[in-house]
């Protein structure tokens, strides 16, 4: 009996640890072509993580992948997972990594010193537009209002984000400010940790503005105490018809977080073209469907060459932009 | 309000309900157990599991989990000093003394007893206020927010007994230096990363508190010679389980518990607070009002000292509750991941919520309730099984805890870089320890020093670079008013001392 319970404890745990390695570490080997593995820069539950596994139960539940598996690799801003798929690129034959807009921001800032141009761009799948927002009561009705306010005194509009200072909340309030004849660099940006804090700082009267991203606002509006008044999309977007775009409202100015895919370098042309073919097939999917809405993803299927060119139009504007704001020399 | 209590219990009390729940806090306890993986991941694991269930039925097991992996997370703070969350830390500062005492098992059943105290008294408050909580929890702003980590630090002063004053200084600046380690969010530039990419995101709380806590403590059990004679620690391996809490004890326990459930519930509400800081400020209070001989127990093994952070953490992960369901801002990790699964089974959380789907908003209260009751029957029994860890021979034990230690944090990240950084943290720490400073302020400088400049930096921006806020909102002078009071409070217990004790 003595002995049987620091056993029985051993086992428990290890058991445990299996199940916990299981979980998050399966299938190293992968054989057929019909597997994909996963690799997520950050970790769970963080929208990275989100576009990754729920492109996998889209892919799985549609029988159009047999096995899919997931990693977890965070670290560096998301440096150390491209890292990795760069120096074991061979034994990465069927592994796609996930990742998004910061690619372009953190590359550029040199936070680590890879790119896009380092890897295979697959496609873009999907992708999360900015949007402004106010507390229900603001005295801001509209973006105009907000534009003429921070024309007459920068320092009266403060804006709340979820991210870094020069990360992508300040970028798109900049963007807009810019857009509208304003010196992005008298934004007064005020981070937080997640969007979520954002927005209590916005309800608590601290900030003026909330920049953030559409999906995540979404959410936050539908609980009625706040309000999105303009979207970076070039159109009103279905889920908000009563919201503009800052298009719409003669600023010129679009973003996208896009979100999508990237193979190790050096894969077979062949191979990326089937990885970015399974990708479209997917779209027509009641399962990615369903798994889209659940999310509030918008559809932004840019395949291979086309995904490359989108990423060096995104790299020079938000350099530019980012150049005008300081970060870069 | 009645009905809709009645209808919230009669949904868990389903059969299939009720066994999801102690599924949930089965499974939830084990995962919490890991260090490394807490209540966030262990959700987190769940929602893909929850996805074909009706919603009831999923917040349910979801419920489970959550009070599950908290109490894990407490467990392995008090066997092994590993605290894998950070609102377990505080609860390693006494618990793991009293553990090493030869009272495992009644730390835990006193972990678990306040953890349902703290839990239950929470969600009174909960059914009662949370509409009007909701509007005091948003009149806080990031000044307001400074002001309480600064109280939070005056915790401090608990160690200051152990390796002296100075020394509970120098740790605390240490760890508030450690925090400075990543990318600047306010400015968003690098600072201390030596150009390593690895750094960029800053050193991580479990890296941390592995190596200084769990690592270094094994590696010192190695260096020092048992403290316990072998024949001591045969006798009391037979009441090593005992889970016998004296009369005496609970009386005494037991304003500490109200004290830290309303402190906690109220830190807890709180958007930008949260848990950890409950956990700190309710042991700071109680060592406060505790007599001078009371307070030296404090860091050795108090039941004070244990009582208070595992109540007022519980309370405060209720409290999380009232800003995600009554505003749908989710104020901690757990509750943004909660946010997500609520609306994945097309719930919105709001001021709606309550008119518009009651039968929801009661379910997910009541579910919690209903899991901080399982929690307590399921755990009990096991707690002697699960106290008996501490039985283990050294040779055994102290593998076992590196092994968990270094798998913790690695399963996290899978970056190899952390495990060196944390066996190099931990010799840093073992070689602090053999001259006698105290770690316990360096975690608390750590957590607190990161989210005290990023408030103290907000605030600075949105004043225009005045610090004029210091004295013109009321709640943070109020706050930082009482910060002066607890740090001149030696002065009290002088007058008290010519006091006849009550």
């Amino acid at each position: 009996m003595k002995n049987s319970i620091p056993k029985l404890l051993l086992s428990l745990m290890i058991t445990c640890s299996l199940f916990v390695v299981a979980l998050s570490h399966p299938a190293f080997a992968v054989i057929k072509l019909d597997k994909i593995h996963f690799i997520i820069p950050g970790g769970a539950g963080g929208g990275w993580d989100g576009t990754a596994r729920g492109t996998g139960e889209a892919l799985t539940k549609s029988g159009l992948l047999k096995k899919a598996s997931y990693e977890n690799l965070s670290g560096g801003g998301g440096g150390k997972a491209i890292g990795h798929l760069i120096e074991t690129a061979e034994r990465q034959q069927h592994t796609l990594m996930v990742n998004s807009t910061p690619i372009v921001v953190r590359s550029l800032t040199k936070v680590f010193p890879f790119s896009f141009r380092d890897l295979t761009p697959i496609a873009s799948i999907i992708s999360d537009y900015g949007a402004l927002v106010v507390a229900k009561d603001s005295k801001f009705k509209n973006w105009n209002q907000v534009v003429k306010a921070f024309l007459e005194n920068p320092k009266k509009v403060k804006v709340a984000g979820g991210s870094v200072r020069g990360d992508m909340d300040h970028l798109v309030a900049a963007m807009a400010f810019k857009a509208a004849g304003g010196n992005p660099r008298a934004v007064r940006y005020i981070p937080y940790e997640a969007g979520g804090k954002a927005m209590a700082g916005l309800l608590s009267g601290e900030t003026q503005i909330l920049s953030t991203g559409f999906g995540e606002a979404l959410a936050l509006a539908r609980a009625g105490e706040v309000r999105i008044i303009a979207v970076t999309s070039e159109k009103r977007l279905p889920e908000a018809p009563d919201v503009p775009s800052l298009k719409e409202l003669g600023y010129n100015v679009t973003f996208a977080n896009w979100r999508g895919f990237f193979a190790p370098p050096g894969i077979s042309a062949k191979k990326a073209l089937n990885y970015a073919r399974l990708l479209k097939a997917m779209y027509s999917t009641p399962e990615w469907e369903a798994v889209r809405k659940r999310q509030g993803w918008s559809n932004l299927y840019q395949p291979g060459v086309l995904f490359y060119e989108f990423l060096e139009e995104q790299e020079k504007v938000v350099g530019s932009l980012m150049r005008e704001l300081g970060f870069l020399k | 309000m009645i009905d809709g209590i009645l209808s919230g219990l009669s949904t868990v009390m389903m059969p299939l309900n009720l066994l999801l729940v102690f599924i949930g806090c089965f499974a939830g306890t084990f995962i919490g157990m890991l260090p490394g993986l807490g209540p966030i991941s262990a959700i987190a694991l769940m929602i893909p599991i929850t996805y074909g269930f009706d919603p009831s039925s999923g917040l349910i097991l979801m419920a489970g989990v959550y009070y599950g992996a908290i109490f894990g997370g407490s467990t392995s703070s008090i066997l092994i000093n590993a605290p894998g969350v950070a609102g377990t830390v505080a609860t390693a500062f006494d618990g793991y003394p009293l553990a090493k005492k030869g009272f495992p098992g009644k730390a835990l059943a006193m972990a678990a007893y306040c953890s349902f105290s703290g839990g239950t008294i929470a969600a009174i408050f909960l059914l009662v206020a949370a509409p009007a909580l909701a509007t005091v929890s948003l009149s806080f702003q990031s000044s307001d927010y400074f002001a309480l980590m600064v109280l939070g630090l005056t915790a401090v002063s608990a160690f200051a007994g152990r390796g002296g004053f100075l020394k509970a200084i120098l740790m605390t600046l240490f760890g508030l230096m450690l925090a400075t380690i990543g990318t600047d969010r306010s400015a968003g530039i690098q600072r201390f990363t030596f150009g390593r990419m690895d750094l960029v995101d800053g050193i991580s709380f479990l890296l941390l508190a592995m190596a200084t806590f769990a690592l270094s403590e094994a590696l010192m059990s190695v260096l020092k010679k048992d403290e316990i004679p072998d024949e001591l620690k045969k006798a009391t391996a037979k009441k090593i389980g005992s889970l016998k809490v004296s009369k005496a004890e609970i009386k005494e326990v037991a304003p500490t518990v109200a004290r830290s459930s309303v402190l906690g519930f109220f830190v807890g509400v709180l958007p930008g607070a949260g848990a950890t800081l409950a956990s700190f400020l309710a042991y700071g209070m109680e060592r406060n009002l505790a007599n001078d001989k009371r307070k030296k127990e404090f860091g050795k093994g108090s039941l004070r000292g244990l009582a208070a952070p595992e109540t007022a953490n519980n309370a405060a992960c209720t409290g999380s509750f009232v800003p995600l369901l009554t505003l749908g801002i989710p104020g901690s990790g757990t509750t943004a991941v909660m946010l997500g699964a609520l609306i994945s089974y097309g719930i919105q959380p709001g001021p709606r919520l309550f008119i518009d789907r009651p039968e929801v908003f009661w379910s997910v209260i009541i579910s919690m309730y209903v899991g901080n009751i399982i929690l307590l029957i399921l755990n009990l029994p096991l707690i002697p099984y699960i106290a008996r860890l501490l039985a283990v021979p050294k040779q055994f034990l102290v593998p076992i805890v590196l092994f968990f230690s270094l798998i913790g944090v690695y399963l996290v990240s899978f970056n190899t870089f952390d495990i060196q950084m944390m066996v190099f943290m931990a010799a840093i720490a073992l070689l602090l320890r053999l001259l006698d400073f105290p770690m316990a302020p360096m975690l608390l400088g750590f957590i607190l020093g990161g989210m005290m400049e990023d408030n103290l930096r907000r605030a600075l921006a949105i004043s225009d670079g005045s610090i004029s806020f210091l004295w013109e909102r009321p709640i943070t002078l109020i706050i930082l008013i009482i910060t002066v009071l607890t740090l001149l409070s030696p002065l009290r217990s002088f007058f008290s001392k010519t006091r006849p004790s009550k």
